[in-house]
């Protein structure tokens, strides 16, 4: 395979953006939008490719490219395996359906929002590609730079102290994996991952080192108590922003833990999962209660995500096949759940230009079509059984089950309460009486937002009855990394 | 004695032309355009005799002066950022009516003085190059003399670096009393753990350089001499010196003190940690560009100080690759400054920035680059000049070093994101006057692709730099 195909797929995006930059048109931004709607699309053909020449049956890396890049001790490689490859199809599907949605919700300054979009896809796609820890370090950051202003310049009133606040948070949990990146090229003398999954990293350094990328991933993820960031940024950032943020931004840690956090540190992973499995199970009942409580639509999903991404933690630590698989489902489950729901509250948002449950009730008389949708998500948000969200959470607490009875009881109340707070946030917004009288208004939603809505919808459905595409993928990578981590643990 | 003066080529050239255009500037009537262009030709005609001069190691004139590969490096340094730093300005100068025939001279003599301070072998030479530098930068920043703040910021700057000019004397006279020679190798044969005064000669010295690039605590003249001279001094003031200082620091602990590295060390640490702290935290409340600059490079001058505290080549080698890539940032952040003009005068306060992105969208996103680039954001420029740093540093083992520096570029990112949200984020618009300063655009454009582009090959850079120390 000589055709440098993932560098492609990463820079595709990032070349278009430049075209973008230079292209004039003053009126409407029609070239803008066709330029990156057929970027990414070319984009998304190509991951799909990609997924479909992945020989599923082994857990090597493939593809894999390499460059000699700063003073020969670091070197620009890149490669997939069966974990990575299903995040890049779904950084890939979810950039087109954020182009089209802003065609409907941003009015100025388009041009530049859709390069600001097609530059984090790069980062994005980079993040997953990337076999060496500086390159994933760049590109993990790198993508602060377009969100912080896909936040500050189209997000809503608030939108300065949420874009600092994302920022800055993410910036002091990424600065000490920085630290941690360069002791571990001391101790071992190679950043490349799988030189260090071979070296292994000595057993007294493993600690300090787990708790320096910790403090990145877990303010990336979000756990709880540095998630604070996490619904400023999804309220006040505009509607693709937060798509992006919830589908894919908030999936790099959990990858991160699974790429970097137990082949590296296998020791100190086990030692603190008594640590992930206290604060995920905070985050899943503390967020689900206060999600309970919001009044603001957008802000009930930015928590109703924390305690996802709680199930995600909980999952990946109980080290068996079944946590990690369902913690791996579950990302991309709620990518694509947690995308639709955004995007349902962007299309009435866009009409009524509120957010607020309050504003609204009694939607299922006037939007049929939209109440349909928006049921769909809602019921797959709390994991109803065919659809991808009941998979996930199933297959993570099983895998509980097998570590802590205690900790799957209190996750499983997590459910409970999940149902609980979509249920209701459904029951308000949809059904019920309207009291606003601007809602007889109302349009149903156009074709464009159909088009998004109906996909996602598709393959939620599709994923939930028929998850084995997705499953098969990861399978053997996914066997391959607990067969290292429990080797390591045994040859101490 | 003929082949000595080979050696010497670039700076005879130098001093040279500085005499012919000084009989010119005096001889003929507004002569500045004259001079302007013939200095630039000469900073020209300088880096081609310095790049065809060979780069192997020769020390002359009693081995009082050395004529290698590091030397060059920085010369060639300092002159193209000179080159740019002028050039940018021309508009500015003119239009402020700085258009003196004796401004460009008086900069290729404070270039002349850093010639022979990074050649320097020798505590007098030493001396008499940071001296010619000095007395250049106290006219500079009182050049525009009917201007109450700019001749205020000249004696500030005059009468404090005097000051440390006195205190580095002092260093120099107890070092040769101590060692018994002016010489940098002799002296560093002399010198020994157990000679106390040859270590408080150190302290001397230390100070008087601490002065010169402006490390946390002998800033205070920063910010008011930023902020009173004019921007094309300033501009200057933040590029060439800082170079030559840098490159001072590096060749004591290089040659003439590293027996001594470990008490080097203790004092550097904490001038790097205190003038990254302040500079990140200081520059917070800044409302003037010029001074929150200011600050900005007192910051960038503890991360490059960081990697010197090491005391090993690798740290060095990261301090000058930082210091390059700090220049270029510079040079595109002053030139940004030459286009800010509106209603007839240059701006240079923070609101004068508020919603330029409608209207100037070029401008504001080469600020855009700039600023990232400077809080070292990934993937651009100056997050490699930290990561060099930070990888040296943390070789030597120093955790707090590196855990500090790294908490204060988070700290330092957040006035660089309040001039970003300044510029992208304000609702209302400033619409600023057209300005034709073609050269000024050229180096925004350079500056910004190259901090762009670094990270497609990091190597280039660092390969030439490690090539300096390779013997």
């Amino acid at each position: 395979m000589n055709f440098p195909i993932l560098s492609t797929l990463i820079f595709l995006p990032l070349i278009s953006s430049f075209f973008i930059f230079l292209s004039k048109d003053k009126k409407n931004n029609f070239s803008s939008i066709y330029i990156s709607l057929f970027s990414s699309i070319a984009t998304f053909l190509l991951s799909l490719f990609l997924w479909y020449s992945l020989d599923a049956n082994t857990a090597e890396f493939q593809f894999v490219e390499e460059k000699s890049w700063i003073n020969n001790f670091i070197k620009f490689k890149l490669g997939v395996d069966g974990i990575s490859i299903l995040f890049i199809v779904l950084t890939a599907f979810i950039t087109p359906i954020c182009i089209i949605s802003c065609i409907n919700s941003v009015k100025d300054r388009v041009k530049e929002f859709l390069i600001a979009i097609l530059v984090l896809e790069t980062f994005m796609i980079g993040v997953f590609c990337s076999l060496d820890l500086v390159i994933f370090y760049l590109f993990f950051e790198g993508g602060l730079i377009p969100m912080f202003l896909i936040i500050g310049v189209w997000g809503g009133s608030r939108r300065v102290y949420s874009a600092f606040k994302f920022f800055l948070f993410t910036l002091l949990g990424s600065v000490l994996m920085l630290v941690a990146i360069i002791v571990i090229y001391w101790l071992t003398g190679t950043t490349d991952i799988t030189e260090i999954y071979e070296i292994k990293i000595p057993k007294e350094h493993q600690n300090l080192l787990w708790l320096a990328f910790l403090s990145s991933f877990a303010v990336k993820m979000p756990m709880w108590p540095v998630h604070t960031w996490l619904p400023d940024a999804h309220v006040e950032a505009p509607t693709a922003g937060s798509v992006i943020l919830a589908a894919i931004l908030l999936k790099m840690a959990g990858y991160g833990f699974l790429r970097f956090s137990i082949p590296m540190f296998p020791y100190a992973s086990e030692f603190f999962t008594p640590l992930i499995f206290s604060l995920s199970i905070i985050a899943i009942i503390y967020t689900s209660l206060v999600a309970l409580m919001q009044e603001d639509m957008k802000k009930l999903i930015a928590y109703s995500s924390v305690a996802h991404m709680g199930y995600v933690t909980l999952g990946i630590f109980t080290f068996t096949k079944q946590g990690i698989e369902g913690s791996i489902y579950q990302m991309i489950s709620h990518g694509l759940i947690s995308a639709a729901l955004f995007l349902c509250v962007g299309v009435v948002y866009d009409r009524l230009h509120s957010r607020l449950i309050s504003t609204y009730g009694g939607l299922v008389n006037y939007l049929p079509k939209y109440s349909l949708l928006f049921l769909i998500f809602a019921l797959a948000a709390l994991g109803l059984p065919g659809t991808t969200g009941f998979l996930g959470e199933f297959l993570i607490l099983t895998g509980t089950f097998q570590k802590s009875y205690l900790a799957a009881i209190l996750a499983t109340l997590g459910v409970v309460l999940g149902a609980a707070y979509m249920l209701w946030l459904t029951k308000r917004v949809i059904f019920g009486v309207t009291q606003n009288p601007k809602i007889q208004t109302l349009s149903d939603v156009n074709k464009s937002e159909i088009i998004m809505l109906a996909t996602l919808a598709f393959f939620v459905i599709f994923f939930g009855f028929y998850p084995m595409p997705l499953m098969e993928t990861f399978s053997v990578s996914v066997n391959g990394l607990i067969d290292n981590y429990q080797l390591a643990l045994n040859n101490r | 004695m003929i082949n000595n003066l080979n050696i010497l080529l670039p700076e005879i050239f130098l001093s040279l032309s500085i005499f012919s255009i000084l009989m010119l500037g005096v001889f003929i009537k507004k002569s500045f355009n004259i001079v302007f262009n013939l200095t630039s030709l000469i900073l020209i005609l300088t880096i081609a005799i310095i790049l065809n001069n060979p780069n192997n190691e020769v020390k002359i004139f009693l081995d009082s002066f050395i004529r290698d590969s590091f030397s060059n490096y920085f010369k060639i340094l300092i002159l193209i950022s000179s080159l740019f730093v002028l050039n940018s300005s021309k508009n500015f100068i003119t239009e402020n009516n700085l258009d003196k025939f004796e401004y460009p001279i008086i900069i290729l003599l404070s270039i002349l003085g850093m010639f022979f301070m990074v050649s320097s072998n020798d505590l007098i030479l030493f001396y008499l190059g940071l001296e010619l530098q000095s007395l250049s930068l106290y006219i500079l920043a009182s050049i525009d003399r009917d201007n109450l703040r700019s001749s205020e910021s000249g004696i500030k700057y005059f009468v404090l670096s005097a000051l440390s000019s006195g205190l580095l004397l002092y260093g120099c006279s107890l070092l040769y009393g101590f060692t018994g020679s002016t010489n940098f190798d002799l002296i560093a044969n002399q010198l020994t753990k157990e000679n106390v005064g040859a270590v408080f000669a150190m302290v001397f010295i230390l100070v008087g350089l601490a002065f010169k690039v402006s490390a946390v605590p002998f800033h205070m003249w920063t910010p008011d001499v930023y902020e009173g001279a004019p921007t094309s001094i300033t501009n200057y003031f933040a590029v060439v010196p800082k170079v030559a200082g840098l490159a001072l620091l590096i060749k004591f602990m290089l040659i003439p003190f590293s027996n001594i590295l470990l008490e080097w060390q203790t004092i550097l640490i904490f001038i790097s940690i205190a003038s990254m702290i302040l500079g990140a935290v200081a520059a917070i409340v800044q409302k003037n560009i010029k001074r929150l600059l200011a600050y900005s490079s007192i910051g960038h001058i503890g991360y490059a100080l960081a990697g010197v505290a090491t005391g090993e080549i690798s740290g060095y080698e990261s301090s000058i690759v930082y210091i390059s890539i700090y220049v270029i940032m510079n040079i595109g952040a002053f030139s940004c400054l030459y286009l800010l003009k509106k209603d007839g005068q240059y701006k240079e306060n923070i609101s004068d920035l508020s919603g330029i992105s409608k209207k100037h969208p070029l401008l504001a996103i080469s600020l855009l680059i700039i600023l990232f680039s400077m809080a070292g954001v990934p993937p651009l420029g100056g997050f490699f000049a930290k990561f060099y740093i930070f990888t040296a540093v943390l070789e030597k083992e120093m955790y707090a070093l590196a855990i500090i520096g790294l908490l204060t570029t988070v700290i330092s990112a957040f006035y660089y994101l309040k001039i970003i949200k300044t510029i992208y984020f304000d609702d209302s618009f400033i619409i600023l006057e057209k300005v034709k300063n073609k050269t000024a655009q050229v180096s925004i454009f350079l500056s910004c692709s190259i901090l762009l582009t670094f990270f497609l090959y990091p190597a280039i850079l660092s390969n030439i730099v490690s090539s300096l120390f390779a013997n």
